[in-house]
């Protein structure tokens, strides 16, 4: 194609967007909330996968020591855990330790002056074959003197169910979005069209090709998509590190762990400018498709 | 040129034989009037001839495509050979005279050193020169069709079909277009002029074809009378 016939179809196809204003600024938003929603499920999912992929590598189990023995009498309970199949070691961890772990997981000073007493001597056991957690678990309640047995692989499940959830709610969403995105992109450049078809009426009948009519408003579906992925990008981005510096400040901050925005960036970019690409093409390229048929 | 052998029209929607086996050839550089009244066949005519309609049965050809055949992807450049007028001339209000005619030009890909070539001399050829900036509110009926030629004119098309050109025309203006179609067909392009206007034809010694009911009930020399004599 030469240079000027593409330059006068891009004129073309840019000028289709300004004379309807109000109904490009609907096409862009609908694909901003789209896309926004969208990304938002999409980097859930992300964190909780993550999370749950450091729960699973932490094949670790605590055994909480009855809070009646003295710190001898709890080590003494060592023998008896590793007796317990699947025990590979156990680490004792007084309760003065504990404290300080607790401490040290957070800057500020908000712990500070508790009473060691409130927190119990433990046992950090690692096993080894995580797939016998629960079992293992069930074994070790039954040992004197242990009050209670926490596993991460608990919470993991859960992670693993509130993940699929997500998983879920988002396909659908993201799938309804697309679709009401189409409809806006479609109804917006068929303005366009209506406007202009005495014009494309005259293209056909002096031997203009498809592609040649199709094009502008092609580019205007592309435009818009472009801009509409552009602006929830940077919006995308802004929402993250909103969310992850509350998140971090806090108590959650100790158990939640954030993807740095900037690792999944690029991927993020893409998507979102792909996405509001596709719709707005497939929206220009079905709004014109009844004017062609001539 | 235009051949139709026992071209058969039945429209999928309505049943309805707009053509029952229309045999005619119109050879290049001649001026044909096409004649008949309403829904006689005139315009399912012109459909089939720029491809806009398929023939239900026989065979038309059309500056060499073969319509029966024609593959969509091919109409663009089967128009490219023809030039088409209507009543209503269909001209862009928000475009200029110039602008109209370049638009033709445009549209099909030609250079904006051609265009400037181009535009000029087929407004002079019409009449128009010195109403390039004009918009077509600001023009006359006449005036108005001899924009509509001139974009029908400006690719060099093989054939000019006129669809009722002078429907919107006092009959002075419709005289001085006819004789503007007739010049345009002594410099060599074929018209085919679709009309009802008795005394249009008449003032004319040009082949006429008649049509009524879907068939062709006069071609001749004879003007308009022998259709009404049928």
């Amino acid at each position: 194609m030469r240079l000027n016939r593409f330059f006068y179809l891009l004129g073309q196809g840019v000028k289709n967007i300004f004379t309807h204003g109000f109904m490009s600024f609907a096409s862009v938003t609908i694909i901003i909330a789209c896309l926004l929603i969208m990304g938002c499920f999409s980097l859930l999912t992300m964190n909780i996968d993550t999370m749950i992929d450091e729960m699973q590598n932490q094949n670790k189990v605590i055994a909480y020591v009855d809070e009646t023995l003295s710190e001898d009498e709890a080590r003494a309970l060592e023998d008896k855990i590793l007796a317990v199949d699947n025990v590979e070691s156990a680490e004792f961890v007084t309760r003065e330790e504990a404290m300080d772990n607790f401490e040290s997981d957070y800057d500020d000073n908000v712990f500070e002056n508790i009473d060691p007493t409130v927190f119990r001597h433990r046992f950090v056991i690692t096993l080894s074959d995580i797939s016998l957690m629960k079992q293992t678990q069930a074994e070790l309640r039954k040992v004197d003197s242990i009050a209670s047995v926490t596993a991460h692989l608990d919470y993991a499940k859960k992670f693993v169910t509130f993940r699929n959830i997500v998983s879920v709610v988002s396909v659908v969403l993201v799938v309804i979005l697309i679709v009401v995105s189409l409809f806006i992109m479609t109804n917006t450049i068929k303005l366009a069209t209506f406007g202009r078809k005495e014009e494309i009426a005259i293209m056909k009948m002096v031997g203009a090709t498809n592609a040649f009519i199709r094009l502008p408003f092609v580019i205007e579906g592309l435009v818009l998509g472009a801009l509409g992925g552009g602006i929830a990008y940077l919006l995308m981005w802004g929402l993250y590190e909103l969310l992850t510096e509350r998140v971090m400040t806090t108590m959650a901050s100790g158990i939640i762990t954030i993807i740095p925005f900037y690792t999944v960036a690029l991927p993020v970019l893409c998507v979102f400018l792909g996405v509001g690409i596709l719709v707005g093409v497939i929206g220009g390229t079905t709004a014109i498709r009844n004017y062609l048929k001539v | 040129m235009v051949q139709m052998n026992d071209v058969r029209m039945v429209y999928d929607n309505t049943s309805a034989v707009a053509l029952d086996g229309v045999d005619f050839t119109i050879n290049e550089g001649e001026f044909v009037f096409l004649v008949g009244p309403s829904g006689s066949g005139k315009t399912t005519i012109i459909k089939l001839i720029n491809g806009e309609v398929a023939p239900t049965s026989g065979a038309i050809s059309v500056n060499g495509f073969d319509m029966t055949a024609i593959r969509r992807r091919r109409l663009p450049k089967l128009r490219r050979t023809l030039g088409v007028i209507f009543q209503d001339f269909r001209l862009i209000d928000k475009m200029t005279v110039y602008e109209n005619v370049a638009f033709a030009m445009r549209v099909v890909g030609a250079s904006g050193r051609d265009i400037r070539a181009r535009v000029p001399q087929v407004l002079e050829l019409v009449g128009l020169e010195g109403r390039e900036k004009r918009f077509p509110a600001e023009l006359s009926g006449g005036e108005q069709q001899r924009v509509a030629i001139a974009r029908a004119l400006v690719n060099n098309p093989r054939m000019i079909i006129a669809d009722e050109p002078t429907g919107n025309l006092d009959p002075v203006r419709s005289l001085d277009l006819m004789l503007l179609l007739e010049k345009i067909n002594e410099l060599g392009t074929t018209v085919l002029v679709v009309t009802h206007e008795k005394e249009l034809v008449n003032a004319f010694s040009k082949r006429v074809i008649a049509i009524d009911s879907g068939r062709i009930i006069n071609d001749g020399m004879d003007g308009y009378y022998g259709y009404e004599t049928e």
